[in-house]
C-alpha cells in the first residue's frame, strides 16, 4: 500500500504533465502563446519550445533517477542493494553534474543571446509593406489607442491590416501597465514620461485577446481588448467608417477620459494634435525640449525622462507615414 | 463633538464588509479569551519572565515559529479567499479593491511574516546547537530582532482592521504606491511594517555571521560544519548586503509620501524605475535568503534518513556560496520587458541561467547521497523526497522564464505565479516543514504523530500539483496575474476551478497539520534518548529539550558528523563508561525587558507616522533613544551557573537514559 | 556565550578572561555593522547620482552649494577624526582624563558640524531649496542628512560614553565602546569624504 503510494506520487508530476499536454491537443484549441498569428509571437514559440527541449534533456534523466533511487535504496527487510555509509565523494561523477548542465546552459545561453538581439523591440520587422504606427496610451482604466497616420483613435479596441507591421508606441498617463497581445508577440511596458516601442504584425485575420498585464489599481482586470485583423482593403473601408463617426477626441474629452474610472469601447473621428506626445512629455520640464533626439530606442534603465521621445519627425522617417496622415499627426 | 468622533472613527476603522466585521469580532473576541486564560491561570508574570524578556535563542526560536504559523494562517486564507475569487469567471465575491488588499497581503506576509521568521525560528533552535555554542553571539540583539519582526507584523496586520491593508502589489511599485495614487494609510502600513522587521531581520544576519565565525565548538573547523550551519551562514551574508537597500527604499518611498519628495514620483524628476530597480536588488536574493536554508535542511535530512554521510561536501558548501553572489546580479530579470535593451537583457539572462548550474549540482548530490544508502520514509524525509522533482520542475520553468524574449510572452502572466510558488512552496515551504517536523523533538522532547504526518504531506502534495499546474497553462493562455476576474468565453474557467481545488486540499492539509500538533502534544510519547532519529548533529548530543545552557561541557569536534561518529566509536567501545564529565561555572546572559518595550516604542513610531500624529511618533522615538541608552548604561547583563545547578539539571535530563 | 572564550582556550580557559573575547567579538560584529552601513550609503550615494540633474527647473548644484562653508565643515569633521583617534591612544596609555578630554573636543567638533549643516540646511529652504523641490534636492537632502543624522547619532552616543567612563574608568567593556566609537567616526569621516567629493565638488564643478 504504502510502496504504491510512493510510486503514484513520483509518477503525479509527470502524469500531471501528460495530463496537460493531452488536454491541450486534445481540445485542439492551443493556448494563446502556442498558437503564434504573427511572426513575433512565432519565433517567440519557437525559442519556448527550444528551451524546453533544452530543459527536458535534464529533467527527465532526473526524474527517472529520483525514482530509481528512492524505489531501490527504500529501507526494507532483506533488501539486497548495496549499502556504503561513507560513499560520499567521486570527482568524476561531480564532474557529470557540474559539466553537463554547463554545457546545456551554454548552448541555451547562446540560443538567448541570438533572439534576444533578433527579436529587440524597438527592431522594426523587415517586410516589403511600410510599417503602419498605432501609438497606445495606458490610462486608469483603459486603453486609448492613436493612428497618427489615419487620424482615428479608439478606446479598448484595435484593428490592424493583416500582413502590414504594425510599429507601437507606448506610453502611459497611469501609473505603469503592460502592452500585450499574446497571439501576436510579447509584451512591453507601458510608463509615464516615457515612449517605448514595440514591433509586431498579424499574419492571419482574425480576433485576438489582448490585456494590460501589469497590475495598475483597482479595476486594472478591465484593461482587456480585443484586436481585429483585417485585410487592408477592408481596414481601409474600417477607417472612413470610424472618421464619419460623431464622436471627436479633443483635449477636454481626453481629460474626463483620463480619469479614474472604466470605459466601453468608444470610436473617435479625430484626436488633438500631438496629444501622445504632451503625454509622454507631461513630466518633463520644459515641455517638448527633447524633440532633437530622435533615435528610434528610448530605453534607458536610469535616466527616462530624459530620453528621446519619438516625437513627431520620427513617425514620419519610421512609421513610413504615407500621406494619409490627418488631424492627429504633428504636421512639419 | 460626536460628528467628528464618528468621522474619525469611520475613517480609522475599516468598515462595510462582512468579512471584514466578522474579522474584527473575531479579533476582540480572541483578544478577549486569551487576557481572560492569562489572568485565569495567573499566567502574566510567566508569560513575561519566562518569554516576554527572554534571551534564549531557544525560546526565541519557539516565539519566532508560533508567530510564522498564525501568519501562514492568515497568508492562506487570502490565497484561498482568492482562489474562491477566481474559481468561476466573472464571479462577485470580492470587489476588485478588497482583491487587490488580499494579493498584496498574501504575498508581503507569506514572504516576509510567514517564511523569513520560520527560517529565524529554524536559524535560532538549532544552528547554534549545531555548532556546539551556548547562545548565539549577541543574545540581547536576538531578543531585539525577534520583537522588532513581531511589532513590524503587528504593524502591519492592523491594517486589516484599521485604516486598511495596502493594495499596490507586494513590492509596491510607484507611482501606484505613491500618494497621488494611494493617498490612503494602507501603504504608511506597508513601510513601516516592513522597515521595523527589516532592520530586526538585518540585525539578526549580523548576529548570526558572528554565531558561526566565532563560536563554533572547538576543533570544528568551517569545512567541519554542519550544511545546515553553511546554509544559514550563506543567507545571513545575502541579508547583510540586500537587507540595507531595502530599507533605504522604502525610507525614500516613505519621504516621498510624507514629505513631497521626488525620488519616484513622475513629477519633479522622480524615478519610478529607480525603485523597481532598488527593491529587486533586494527582492530578489531575498527569494535566495529563504531557499538557501531550505537547501541545508534538505542536507541533514536526507543525511540521517539514508544513513550515509552526505554526499559531496566540498560542492555543496561552494554550489550555495556561488549562489549567494549569484544572486545579486540577477535582478533585471524581474523586468526583462521594461526596454533595458538587448545587451543588457541578454547578460542578466545568462547570469539567471547560470544559477541553475549549482542548484542542479545540489540535487545531484542530495540523490548521491540517497543512493547506496538506507531510506527510512519519515515525515521529514517524505517532504524532503518531494521536494527533489517539485523543485526541479520549478527550477526548470524558472530557467524557462530566465531566456529574455520568451520572458515577454511569460512576464505577468500565470505562467510566472505557477513558477514561484513552485519554487517557494516546492522548496521553502515543504524545506521548513521538513525542518520542522525533524527538529520538533528537539525543541519539545516529543515527535509529532506520523500517521496525521502523513496525511498532511499528502493532502499538501497533491494539493499543491492540482493547484499549480493547471497555472502554467493559464498563463501560456493570457491570463494575467491580479486580475480579480476574468470573461467566460476565455476559457479560462474550468482550469481555475481545478486549481480552486488544489488550493483548498493544502488548506485541508494545513488543518491537518494543526490537528497533528494538537493531538501530539496530547498523545506524545516523551522522547528519553534526546536523539529520537539516530541523527548526525551534535544538536542531537544533548538532551531534548535542551537545557538553558545547551552543552553541559563544550564538545570537542572532530568529523563532519560528529555525533554520528562518537557514537560509532562508544558502539565499538562496547558498553565501557564514558568519563564522568567535569562541569566548570557557564557563563549566561541575562533576561532583559528592554528588547520588548524597545520595540513596542517603534510600534508607536511606526503608526504614528502612519496616521501622521507626530504626538504620538516623536515622543516614541524619544522611547527609543532612552531605551538605547538604558542598554548601554546597563552593565549587570550576566550571571553565571553554578556547578551544583548543572549537576541537577544534567542528572534530571539523563536520569532516565542513565 | 562563554565557549567562545572556551574556542579560544581549548576548553581549559579561565572566567576572568572571558569578557576579553566577548568584547572582542562585539567588536568584530560592530565591523559587520558598517558594512551594512556601507551599503546603506552606497543606495543612498546610487539614488543621488541617478536623480543629480533632474532638477525640475529649479535650483541647480552650482546655485545653492557654498563651498567655503562646506570646506570648513570637511575640516572641522576631518579635525574631530583626528582627536578621537588621540582619545583612543589616550585610552591605551590608560589615561582616563586626558582621553575623556579628547573626547569632549571631538563631541564640540562634531556638534559644530552638526551646527554648520542646519544652518546650511535652513538656509537652502529659506532660499525655496527643499526636499520637494525637486528629484536633486530629495536626493541631496536624504544623502546628507542621513550623514547628519547619523554623526548626531554618534555624538549622543559619545555623551553616553563619557559619562560611563567616568564612573568606571578604562575597563575592557568601556575600552571595547571606545575603540567602536571611534571605528565609528571614523567611518563616518570616509562618507564625508565622498560626500564632499559627489555631492559638493562634482556639483560645482
Amino acid at each position: 500500500m504504502q510502496q504504491t503510494k510512493r510510486t503514484l506520487r513520483r509518477a503525479l508530476p509527470m502524469l500531471l504533465l501528460l495530463a496537460g499536454v493531452l488536454l491541450l491537443s486534445a481540445c485542439g484549441e492551443q493556448p494563446m502563446v502556442l498558437d503564434p498569428k504573427g511572426p513575433i509571437a512565432s519565433d517567440q514559440k519557437d525559442l519556448i519550445l527550444i528551451s524546453s527541449l533544452l530543459c527536458a534533456v535534464i529533467l527527465f534523466p532526473v526524474l527517472g533517477l529520483t525514482a530509481y533511487i528512492v524505489w531501490k535504496y527504500r529501507e526494507r527487510e532483506g533488501s539486497t542493494a548495496a549499502y556504503e555509509p561513507h560513499f560520499s565523494h567521486s570527482t568524476k561523477l561531480e564532474l557529470i553534474w557540474w559539466g553537463i548542465p554547463i554545457l546545456i546552459i551554454i548552448i541555451l545561453a547562446a540560443v538567448t543571446a541570438r533572439y534576444t538581439y533578433a527579436l529587440e523591440p524597438t527592431k522594426p520587422i523587415e517586410s516589403e509593406k511600410k510599417a503602419i504606427t498605432i501609438q497606445a496610451t495606458s490610462l486608469d482604466w483603459k486603453w486609448l489607442f492613436t493612428y497618427p497616420e489615419q487620424g482615428i483613435a479608439t478606446v479598448n479596441y484595435l484593428q490592424i491590416p493583416e500582413d502590414v507591421p504594425v510599429k507601437f508606441e507606448l506610453t502611459s498617463d497611469a501609473p505603469m501597465n503592460s502592452f500585450w497581445i499574446p497571439q501576436l508577440g510579447g509584451q512591453m511596458y507601458t510608463m509615464s514620461g516615457m515612449g517605448m516601442t514595440l514591433f509586431l504584425q498579424a499574419d492571419h485575420e482574425g480576433r485576438y485577446y489582448g490585456s494590460g498585464a501589469n497590475f495598475s489599481g483597482e479595476y486594472f482586470g478591465d484593461m482587456k481588448f480585443f484586436v481585429d485583423v483585417k485585410p487592408q482593403s477592408q481596414f481601409d473601408a474600417w477607417v472612413q467608417e470610424v472618421k464619419a463617426s460623431p464622436e471627436k477626441l479633443t483635449n477636454d474629452s481626453y481629460e474626463k477620459l483620463a480619469e479614474k474610472g472604466t470605459s466601453p469601447v468608444v470610436l473617435y473621428s479625430s484626436f488633438p494634435e500631438g496629444l501622445f506626445q504632451r503625454i509622454v512629455t507631461k513630466y518633463a520640464p520644459g515641455g517638448h525640449a527633447h524633440g532633437q533626439h530622435n533615435e528610434p530606442t528610448p530605453q534607458s534603465k536610469t535616466d527616462p525622462v530624459q530620453q528621446p521621445l519619438p516625437d513627431a519627425k520620427e513617425d514620419h522617417t519610421q512609421g513610413g507615414s504615407t500621406g494619409t496622415d490627418h488631424s492627429g499627426h504633428t504636421g512639419h | 463633538m460626536l460628528d467628528k468622533i464618528q468621522e474619525f472613527a469611520s475613517e480609522f476603522f475599516v468598515t462595510g464588509d462582512p468579512l471584514i466585521l466578522g474579522a474584527q469580532v473575531s479579533i476582540a473576541i480572541a483578544m478577549v479569551a486569551i487576557v481572560f486564560v492569562l489572568t485565569y491561570f495567573r499566567k502574566w508574570v510567566w508569560l513575561w519572565r519566562e518569554w516576554l524578556t527572554t534571551v534564549d535563542h531557544k525560546r526565541i526560536g519557539i516565539m519566532y515559529i508560533i508567530c510564522s504559523i498564525l501568519m501562514l494562517f492568515r497568508g492562506g486564507v487570502d490565497a484561498l479567499l482568492m482562489r474562491l475569487q477566481l474559481a468561476v469567471p466573472n464571479a462577485e465575491f470580492l470587489h476588485p479593491e478588497h482583491y487587490n488588499q488580499i494579493f498584496t497581503t498574501h504575498g508581503v506576509i507569506m514572504i516576509l511574516f510567514m517564511a523569513m521568521p520560520l527560517m529565524f525560528g529554524l536559524f535560532n533552535v538549532i544552528m547554534p546547537l549545531q555548532i556546539g555554542a551556548r547562545d548565539v553571539a549577541y543574545p540581547f540583539l536576538n531578543a531585539l530582532s525577534f520583537w522588532l519582526f513581531f511589532f513590524g507584523a503587528m504593524l502591519f496586520n492592523v491594517s486589516f482592521i484599521i485604516g486598511g491593508s495596502p493594495d499596490a502589489g507586494w513590492l509596491a511599485y510607484p507611482p501606484l504606491s505613491g500618494l497621488e495614487h494611494s493617498p490612503g494609510v494602507g501603504q504608511n502600513f506597508y513601510i513601516w511594517g516592513i522597515q521595523i522587521s527589516g532592520i530586526g531581520s538585518l540585525a539578526t544576519g549580523i548576529n548570526f555571521i558572528v554565531t558561526i565565525l566565532k563560536m563554533r565548538a572547538p576543533g570544528m573547523t568551517l569545512m567541519k560544519m554542519p550544511m545546515f550551519t553553511w546554509s544559514v551562514f550563506s543567507s545571513c551574508i545575502i541579508i547583510i548586503f540586500a537587507f540595507p537597500i531595502l530599507t533605504v527604499t522604502l525610507a525614500l518611498l516613505f519621504l516621498d509620501r510624507f514629505l513631497g519628495a521626488h525620488f519616484f514620483t513622475l513629477d519633479g524628476g522622480g524615478n519610478p524605475m529607480m525603485y523597481i530597480n532598488l527593491i529587486w536588488m533586494w527582492g530578489h536574493p531575498e527569494v535566495y535568503i529563504v531557499i538557501l536554508p531550505a537547501f541545508g535542511i534538505f542536507s541533514e535530512i536526507v543525511a540521517t534518513f539514508s544513513k550515509k554521510t552526505l554526499f559531496g561536501y566540498k560542492s555543496m558548501v561552494f554550489a550555495m556560496l556561488i549562489i549567494s553572489v549569484l544572486s545579486f546580479f540577477t535582478w533585471v530579470h524581474h523586468f526583462f520587458t521594461m526596454g533595458s535593451g538587448a545587451d543588457v537583457n541578454v547578460f542578466f539572462a545568462i547570469t539567471t541561467m547560470a544559477i541553475a548550474i549549482p542548484t542542479g549540482a545540489k540535487v545531484f548530490n542530495w540523490l548521491f547521497t540517497m543512493y547506496r544508502g538506507r531510506i527510512k520514509f519519515t515525515t521529514p524525509m517524505l517532504w524532503t523526497i518531494a521536494f527533489i522533482p517539485c523543485f526541479v520542475i520549478g527550477g526548470m520553468t524558472g530557467v524557462l522564464l530566465s531566456v529574455a524574449p520568451a520572458d515577454f510572452q511569460f512576464h505577468n502572466s500565470y505562467f510566472l505565479i505557477a513558477h514561484f510558488h513552485q519554487v517557494l512552496i516546492g522548496g521553502v515551504a515543504f524545506g521548513y516543514f521538513a525542518g520542522l517536523y525533524y527538529w520538533w523533538p528537539k525543541m519539545f522532547g516529543f515527535k509529532l504523530n506520523e500517521h496525521l504526518g502523513k496525511w498532511a504531506f499528502w493532502l499538501w502534495n497533491i494539493g499543491f500539483y492540482v493547484c499549480f499546474m493547471p497555472q502554467y497553462f493559464l498563463g501560456l493562455d493570457g491570463m494575467t496575474r491580479r486580475v480579480s476576474t476574468y470573461d467566460f468565453d476565455m476559457g479560462w474557467g474550468s482550469l481555475n476551478m481545478v486549481s480552486t481545488v488544489g488550493g483548498f486540499l493544502m488548506g485541508i492539509g494545513f488543518i491537518f497539520q494543526v490537528w497533528q500538533i494538537a493531538y501530539s502534544i496530547k498523545h506524545h510519547e516523551k522522547d528519553v534518548t534526546g536523539d529520537p532519529w539516530d541523527g548526525r548533529t551534535l544538536e542531537w548530543s544533548i538532551p531534548s529539550p535542551a537545557p538553558v545552557y545547551n552543552f553541559a561541557v563544550t564538545p570537542h569536534v572532530e568529523h563532519v558528523d560528529d555525533w554520528w561518529e562518537t557514537k560509532q566509536k562508544r558502539a565499538a567501545a562496547g558498553a565501557a563508561k564514558e568519563p564522568r564529565p567535569v562541569y566548570e561555572p557557564i557563563h549566561m546572559p541575562k533576561n532583559s525587558a528592554i528588547p520588548f518595550v524597545k520595540s513596542a516604542l517603534w510600534f508607536f513610531v511606526g503608526f504614528g507616522f502612519v496616521w501622521d500624529w507626530m504626538w504620538m511618533a516623536i515622543p516614541a522615538l524619544i522611547g527609543v533613544g532612552i531605551c538605547m541608552l538604558a542598554r548601554s548604561f546597563t552593565y549587570d547583563d550576566d550571571y553565571y551557573i553554578q556547578v551544583d545547578e548543572i549537576e541537577r539539571t544534567e542528572a534530571a535530563l539523563r536520569g532516565v537514559k542513565a | 556565550m562563554a565557549q567562545a572564550h572556551a574556542a579560544a582556550k581549548g576548553g581549559h580557559g579561565h572566567h576572568d578572561h572571558g569578557h576579553h573575547d566577548l568584547e572582542s567579538m562585539k567588536t568584530f560584529g560592530f565591523w559587520l555593522f558598517l558594512i551594512t552601513d556601507c551599503i546603506l550609503f552606497g543606495t543612498l550615494f546610487a539614488t543621488y547620482i541617478v536623480l543629480r540633474g533632474n532638477t525640475n527647473g529649479g535650483p541647480t548644484p552650482e546655485e545653492l552649494f557654498q563651498m567655503p562653508m562646506i570646506l570648513a565643515e570637511t575640516f572641522i569633521l576631518l579635525t574631530s577624526s583626528f582627536t578621537s583617534g588621540l582619545a583612543v591612544l589616550a585610552m591605551h596609555q590608560g589615561k582616563v582624563k586626558q582621553l575623556i578630554g579628547w573626547l569632549i573636543v571631538t563631541a564640540l567638533l562634531g556638534a559644530s558640524f552638526i551646527g554648520l549643516e542646519i544652518y546650511e540646511f535652513v538656509h537652502m529652504v529659506h532660499e525655496g531649496a527643499t526636499i520637494s523641490t525637486s528629484a536633486f534636492l530629495s536626493g541631496f537632502f536624504a544623502l546628507v542628512g542621513t550623514h547628519g543624522l547619523h554623526v548626531s547619532l554618534g555624538l549622543v552616543w559619545m555623551i553616553g560614553l563619557m559619562i560611563q567612563l567616568r564612573r568606571r574608568g578604562i575597563t575592557p567593556v568601556t575600552k571595547r565602546k571606545v575603540e567602536v566609537l571611534s571605528l565609528y567616526w571614523h567611518f563616518l569621516d570616509v562618507v564625508w569624504i565622498f560626500v564632499l567629493t559627489v555631492v559638493y565638488l562634482m556639483g560645482v564643478m
